[in-house]
């Protein structure tokens, strides 16, 4: 019998390739803390897991497991897949959270279809029923909320980064080693990987509290250090439409929308973007949208509570320039 | 080699898209049903190694109810092969896991070399079911990928993460989706219009794949509850006139979001 809380809850810390526990880790815990008791798995090389344990022990985890994996580097996916259901084993958790990053949906997928379990992906919070686990989704852009749960098992939820405001209480490290008996599922090979360059002064996108996001109405790359300026005035993430990323102004993954990034900031400032449909999917939940834009007819300006007709060039510098007379 | 590319009909995505408040489920005559975007791009891969290599052959496959022999056939109209759909009414409303089960049953049925698919559906945006269908057929995945190098026996490619990039590498037979950083799709002409009308072209059920899609044995995602979001409303519109960055400003002040 499994010496864990019944109303355990198994969470996947995720960490970098170079051991750095990634910041979903924090948030992933405390939605965890909202519905039951966070036992927090960490997936690692050997040498790098046991620093990762204490930092997951301060993000609330009651109980860590840490299970140390020579082929994490080079293997993907599968590593992670073959801890995450050792430890589902060991701890029989009510749900079990992952981050819906890139990485955390496919550990997912390969661990639900592998147990047979229920899996509810991108969800903006959890909550518990009579029943059991709950997991609340924002879908079409925002347009509906529905709420999934298992017909039975576990629940496996990954969780939109940046979605999930609460966090848990730090907690004496309470580790133990996990043994891993691998799969021997193939996985492909990590045969190198990049670390992309962030600004590191900016904000992040996912979860920013203001975003600001400039589309094709910039004009050029050089052009678009105007939506950076207005970013820093601000204490703004940067963001982009699909077109500004296609028109290569800024890497995609600064891109806003239907198939990018969904934000729920406090602000959110469209410069020069038209606001189509599927960009507005991945913005229109933020709780005050303000829009510039020489095109008066511009659809962003159906859902703008405050909308500027003009010249960006011209009132974008302005603005900055006021914001600054303001703050002093 | 055998191509095997995932192909999905979705809402289109011009136009609001709505879900039935009662069971859940998307309102398929709320809009237009549209082949996804990403599902072209992952065909037009395949079709761009078919282009250089002749022994290849390129399936379409895809669940859904009766409208997708549409995007199906478009996709033969562009060049792949044959197509599979797979129909069936107690697949209605399936979720990621049982539609996984079924694509993974109906590649096996098909045989493959390399099956491609798009990484996220505009729809559902879930993202799993490439690596449900790897797991399942017990080959690797390589997902998310921005640039895509199919070779006998192998493909590589670069996947994009939120953290930088990866250079992955997997033996064929294998699982890739990619994602909209490559190419866009062709266009169907009228020689390969008229000749999608003459390409095989399987209609499945559940049963002729094995699935038992009532096995009350697997855990299943069911919807419990669904409303709908009231809409936004537009708030204050002005021209400039030299004063609005200054009016803007001040907004911004008064909602205390400076």
């Amino acid at each position: 019998m499994s010496d864990f809380p019944a109303d355990s809850i198994l969470v996947l810390a995720e960490v970098s390739p170079t051991g750095t526990v990634q910041k979903s880790a924090a948030a992933l815990i405390g939605a965890a803390a909202q519905v039951g008791s966070p036992i927090a798995l960490v997936v690692a090389s050997p040498g790098q897991a046991a620093d990762a344990a204490a930092i997951v022990a301060t993000f609330g985890a009651t109980r860590v497991l840490v299970a140390e994996a020579a082929d994490v580097a080079t293997s993907l996916t599968v590593p992670g897949a073959d801890a995450l259901a050792a430890a589902a084993r060991l701890v029989a958790p009510e749900a079990v959270l992952i981050s819906n990053s890139i990485e955390g949906r496919d550990v997912a997928a390969r661990f639900a279809a592998r147990t047979h379990s229920a899996l509810a992906v991108d969800a903006v919070n959890v909550s518990r029923d009579d029943e059991g686990i709950v997991a609340h989704h924002s879908v079409y852009g925002g347009s509906y909320n529905v709420d999934s749960a298992a017909s039975t098992g576990p629940l496996v939820i990954t969780i939109r980064q940046g979605a999930i405001d609460a966090r848990a209480e730090g907690q004496p490290l309470v580790a133990e080693a996990l043994e891993v008996v691998s799969s021997g599922a193939a996985a492909a090979t990590i045969t190198g990987h990049t670390e992309a360059t962030v600004a590191a002064n900016r904000p992040e996108l996912r979860g920013a509290a203001k975003v600001v996001s400039g589309g094709r109405g910039l004009g050029s790359e050089e052009k678009f250090v105007l939506v950076e300026q207005l970013a820093d005035t601000l204490g703004a993430a940067v963001g982009a439409s699909r077109a500004a990323v296609d028109a290569g102004y800024i890497p995609q993954t600064s891109q806003v929308g239907q198939t990018g990034v969904s934000v729920s900031p406090q602000l959110y400032v469209a410069l020069g973007i038209s606001g189509a449909i599927q960009h507005r999917a991945g913005m229109q939940t933020a709780k005050t949208i303000v829009a510039i834009n020489k095109d008066a007819e511009a659809p962003i300006f159906e859902i703008a509570d405050f909308g500027v007709v003009g010249d960006l060039f011209a009132v974008v510098p302005q603005l900055i320039d006021a914001i600054e007379a303001r703050k002093k | 080699m055998k191509i095997i590319v995932l192909v999905k009909e979705v809402p289109d995505t011009y136009g609001d898209r709505k879900l039935d408040l009662e069971t859940g489920l998307a309102d398929r005559a709320a809009n237009d049903a549209v082949p996804d975007e990403i599902g072209e791009r992952a065909l037009e891969v395949a079709l761009t190694y078919a282009d250089k290599n002749a022994d290849t052959e390129i399936v379409v496959m895809s669940v859904g109810p009766n409208t997708v022999p549409g995007t199906l056939r478009k996709a033969l109209a562009m060049g792949a092969a044959s197509a599979v759909h797979v129909m069936d009414d107690a697949l209605m409303g399936a979720d990621l896991g049982l539609t996984g089960e079924v694509l993974a049953a109906a590649i096996r049925r098909t045989g493959f070399d390399l099956v491609l698919a798009g990484n996220l559906s505009t729809d559902g945006s879930g993202g799993v079911i490439p690596s449900i269908v790897a797991e399942l057929l017990g080959v690797p995945a390589a997902t998310n990928l921005s640039s895509v190098e199919i070779s006998e026996g192998a493909v590589a490619g670069v996947r994009a993460v939120e953290n930088g990039s990866v250079n992955v590498r997997a033996d064929l037979p294998a699982v890739v989706s990619i994602t909209e950083a490559l190419p866009d799709a062709r266009f169907p002409n009228f020689k390969g219009i008229m000749a999608a009308k003459k390409k095989p072209f399987e209609t499945l059920t559940a049963n002729d794949l094995g699935i038992n899609a009532e096995d009350e044995s697997k855990g299943r995602s069911i919807v419990v509850a669904v409303s709908e979001r009231p809409a936004r409303a537009a708030g204050v519109k002005i021209i400039d006139e030299g004063d609005a960055a200054s009016q803007l400003a001040d907004f911004l002040v008064q909602n205390r979001l400076v």
